[in-house]
């Protein structure tokens, strides 16, 4: 085996150490359902989460085909509402909650913090087996009666209903501890395990990104864990919480559902912002432009996305001085998104723009995420939210925000980093055909919904009124194109394990700590003993055909 | 607010009427401007920036693409405080804007005013009812035109929403309190009523009309939907079921199996009964076979063990209080009582019993 692991680089680095990697330097199937490597973990993560994304993505495609005309289609009215529920909440408690965090962050985030490891490896194995504990619980809730509540869980139906709610429920419920142990690990990882000199301000964005996320996981998922459980002893024991007919409130579960899920929100989308501040300055290689804002634009973002959660709720019955107040609130939220925004913009300003496929991915997500946010200033704005919630447009808006962010940065950061993951390098033209096609057909997908929901089309409708059918008959072919190209994305990933180029160690120039390592890294991430320094000094890197890749020349830094 | 409401009204000089961006339903109700003025103002800003942005980055894409890998790296800022507060304090302006706006309309809406015409709403899976002050209960909501309309909504068992696109209302019905929505219809018409809480099975089923009468009777009117009658008119008529040509015969007598068949619809059993032999799951028993056994003069079987016979009380009590003989292997159903008329059941009970002499 060890005869395999020849470094490519030619870095002056101090005290060269030639150790197998990751990939090699054990196996056997207990090396790798037993491992504490948070690199192993990642991939663990990674295949966890594309395993649900695709069951998720397999429900759409069957929902999209249903809604191809009016009654029904390919299923009853019964088994649509099971499966948009499914989608639903596998899509987000499976796959985009824990999707860049537990996979991308827990491989790239030691790495970038120039550390061996997270702060506590058995806790870090302990989060993926909760996870797939919680998985477990899902596909038993599918098995057993399904589960027809929508993701929501909203009470009474969800305590009135013949499905499984409650092992469901519980799935969620431990999907949370996952999560939070994720968190924890992350915040005492960046506080105590930083490399020396890695300050504060070294840090790569994106490790600040999963800070801010680190910090919404702890404080918020235990409000949705206590919330779950009132639910399931609502529905096992007839304690009266939510349900009026015992002396409860309704509504009262959607403010404590909301409470978590809305900073939910920001644990999907601010590692994918994270992602996007890596790829947009590592493709420009441009120092990413205005470093300190878009750190404390993620602080900012995790903070306040814990005071909104009442505009889910404009028409719920809460009371009209608490709309107004979360309206108010909610366009505060407006400002760091758009501040990010800028600042990705900017740093395209007198680049040297690759079009290599993550930053295809990148440029999407730019397009994608506007959309995404500016139309959710229709929905803060509370004279117009009322005629929009509950319909299309909302459907649209966060599908916008959460598969034209989360998920486009997912896939980005995923071509990016899968050579440092796996050693191989893929086809660049089959990666940039698949964000081509993503693009086209996302968008295909999603645009007629914002229309068909203006008019008026509601959301989780099985049936609809017959004017919509031209727009859904538009949005279901996009739905198949959007399933080709993620299809050709992950063609094109699998393939190169195969036949791919062996990686070099910096094929794309970029300046943080992972790519200055063999590509995949060795167990203890790095031969040498790295230091933090300037994660966005890419003039320091020149290309030298030989290596097809990067080498680092700090004499060639220019003052700042 | 004034002054700025004035600039940014739907007919001021920013926003031109004829922009609707063919997206709303047009409007009907007196809320059309202040939505329709602030989505188009919104709008508006959303284009500019999107645009903006857009723009800027596909000419960046273009003029600073790579040439080769190890293109002369440009000077460039790596940040400009100036500049990046500019453009965090600007935008605020404009969402500012936004907010007042949507306030504004908003107290609007939920402001109820005093002289408004009070119609109760029942919404139940999967049925809506619409309760007038005379008592009468229609499955559609007719409405006067030019008059302030008040619902008072309640809801018999999960939550549900009320939405009338057109109206530019929505708001849920919740079990176990009241919640109010008003609005004014500027023209008669129809439009769609649809439900916009997940409710379960028939959650897309939920859809009625909401039906704006003239001021006086208007003989070209669609006499479908009752629109060539003002609305007390309709009222007074629709009150009778023996008044309604869907309950009677071809000529025009009054038949309560019609009556009953039309009653099947509008008062939602439909949503669970199905008139043969066939269950619905999680529905209700199948009336072909209540039929059979109140011609055969038989027994049903509930699910305490005991039994009951199939007859005219039975299925008055199943009625009006479902849950006293309840059957095994069924959904719960919610009660009638006091939402339906003794007439109204008398032509059920003729529905049910001519089932099973229609069989062949």
């Amino acid at each position: 085996m060890a005869t395999e692991i020849v470094t490519t680089s030619t870095m002056t680095h101090p005290a060269h150490r030639v150790e197998p990697d990751y990939l090699h330097c054990s196996s056997g199937i207990s090396s790798w359902v037993f491992t504490l490597d948070h690199k192993r973990i990642g991939i663990m993560y990674l295949v966890g989460v594309m395993g649900a994304f695709a069951l998720g993505g397999f429900f759409a495609l069957l929902l999209r085909t249903e809604l191809l005309t009016p009654k029904e289609t390919i299923m009853s009215a019964q088994w649509y509402n099971q499966m948009f529920t499914l989608h639903g909440a596998i899509m987000t408690f499976l796959f985009i909650i824990p999707s860049i965090p537990g996979s991308l962050g827990n491989f790239m985030l030691p790495i970038m913090l120039g550390t061996k490891d997270v702060a506590f490896p058995q806790m870090n194995l302990a989060s993926f087996y909760l996870w797939v504990g919680g998985a477990i619980f899902f596909v038993l809730a599918l098995l057993t009666g399904g589960l027809d509540t929508g993701w929501t869980f909203y009470t009474p139906y969800s305590t009135t209903t013949s499905t499984s709610v409650i092992a469901a429920t519980f799935g969620a419920f431990i999907l949370g501890f996952s999560s939070i142990f994720t968190g924890l690990n992350f915040i005492v990882t960046v506080h105590t395990m930083r490399a020396p000199g890695m300050t504060w301000f070294k840090m790569p964005l994106f490790v600040w990104a999963l800070y801010a996320t680190a910090v919404i996981q702890v404080l918020a998922t235990p409000v949705l864990g206590i919330t779950l459980l009132m639910l399931i002893a609502e529905r096992a024991l007839g304690l009266g919480i939510f349900d009026p007919k015992m002396g409860g409130d309704p509504v009262l579960f959607q403010h404590f559902f909301w409470f978590y899920s809305h900073p939910a929100v920001y644990i999907m989308i601010l590692p994918a912002m994270g992602v996007i501040s890596e790829l947009i300055s590592t493709y420009s290689r441009r120092h990413i432009f205005g470093y300190r804002f878009i750190a404390f634009s993620s602080v900012g973002l995790a903070l306040l996305g814990f005071l909104v959660w009442g505009h889910h709720m404009f028409v719920s019955s809460q009371s009209a001085v608490t709309s107004v107040i979360f309206s108010a609130l909610t366009f505060s939220v407006a400002i760091p998104s758009a501040v990010k925004v800028f600042n990705w913009l900017a740093t395209l300003y007198r680049g040297s723009i690759s079009l290599a496929t993550p930053m295809c991915y990148a440029l999407s997500f730019m397009f994608l995420f506007t959309i995404g946010g500016l139309t959710g200033l229709f929905l803060g704005t509370l004279v117009v939210d009322v005629p929009l919630h509950d319909t299309y447009f909302v459907v649209a808006h966060f599908h916008y925000v959460m598969m034209g962010g989360t998920l486009i940065a997912f896939l980005g950061g995923l071509f990016h980093w899968w050579p440092k993951m796996v050693g191989k390098m893929y086809n660049e033209f089959w990666g940039q055909i698949s964000s081509l096609v993503v693009f086209i057909g996302f968008n295909l997908t999603f645009f007629p919904q914002f229309i068909l929901g203006t008019r008026g089309m509601p959301r989780r409708y099985y049936n609809y009124v017959p004017e919509f059918q031209s727009l859904h008959v538009m949005s279901t072919i996009g739905a198949y194109v959007l399933g080709v190209g993620l299809m050709i994305a992950l063609l094109t990933l699998l393939y190169s394990l195969f036949r791919g180029k062996k990686a070099p160690e910096n094929p794309w120039g970029s300046a943080t700590l992972e790519w200055q390592t063999t590509s995949p890294p060795p167990l203890y991430n790095f031969n040498y003993d790295p230091v933090g320094r300037d994660p966005y000094a890419m003039e320091e890197f020149v290309y030298d055909a030989q290596l097809d890749g990067y080498k680092h020349d700090p004499k060639l830094g220019m003052a700042h | 607010m004034n002054a700025i409401n004035l600039i940014l009204a739907e007919d001021g000089p920013l926003v031109p009427k004829w922009v609707n961006w063919g997206m709303f339903p047009e409007s009907n109700s007196t809320f059309g401007p202040a939505v329709d003025g602030a989505f188009n103002f919104i709008m508006w800003v959303s284009i500019f920036f999107f645009v903006l942005i857009v723009a800027l980055m596909l000419y960046f894409m273009v003029i600073y693409r790579r040439r080769s890998n190890n293109d002369k790296l440009l000077r460039a800022p790596t940040h400009n405080t100036p500049l990046e507060i500019f453009w965090t304090v600007v935008p605020s302006f404009l969402l500012v804007i936004m907010f007042a706006r949507g306030f504004a309309g908003y107290v609007d809406m939920r402001t109820l005013p005093e002289n408004a015409y009070e119609i109760k709403v029942v919404a139940k899976k999967w049925n809506w009812a619409f309760e007038y002050p005379n008592g009468y209960s229609d499955p559609d909501l007719h409405v006067p035109v030019g008059k302030p309309v008040k619902l008072t909504m309640r809801s018999d068992d999960v939550i549900h929403s009320l939405f009338i696109p057109t109206m530019r209302i929505k708001m849920d019905v919740v079990p176990g309190r009241y919640t109010y929505a008003w609005f004014e219809a500027l023209k008669a018409g129809q439009q769609h009523l649809f439900c916009t809480e997940y409710c379960g099975r028939g959650h897309s089923d939920m859809i009625c009309k909401c039906i704006v009468h003239p001021g006086q009777s208007d003989e070209n009117g669609d006499k479908e939907v009752y629109l060539h009658m003002g609305f007390d008119e309709w009222l007074t008529y629709a009150s009778d079921i023996t008044n309604r040509r869907e309950a009677k015969d071809e000529n025009g007598n009054y038949d309560p199996v019609k009556a009953g068949l039309y009653l099947y619809t509008a008062k939602g059993c439909a949503g669970c009964h199905l008139l043969n032999d066939q269950k619905i799951a999680n529905g209700g028993p199948p009336w072909l076979l209540l039929s059979k056994a109140m011609k055969e003069g038989g027994n049903i079987a509930l699910s305490d063990g005991s039994e009951v016979k199939a007859d005219e009380n039975y299925i008055r009590e199943s009625i009006l209080n479902p849950n006293a003989k309840k059957r095994g292997g069924y959904g719960n159903m919610p009660s009638y009582q006091g939402q339906i008329k003794d007439v109204e059941i008398d032509a059920m009970i003729a529905l049910i019993k001519s089932l099973a002499n229609n069989e062949k």
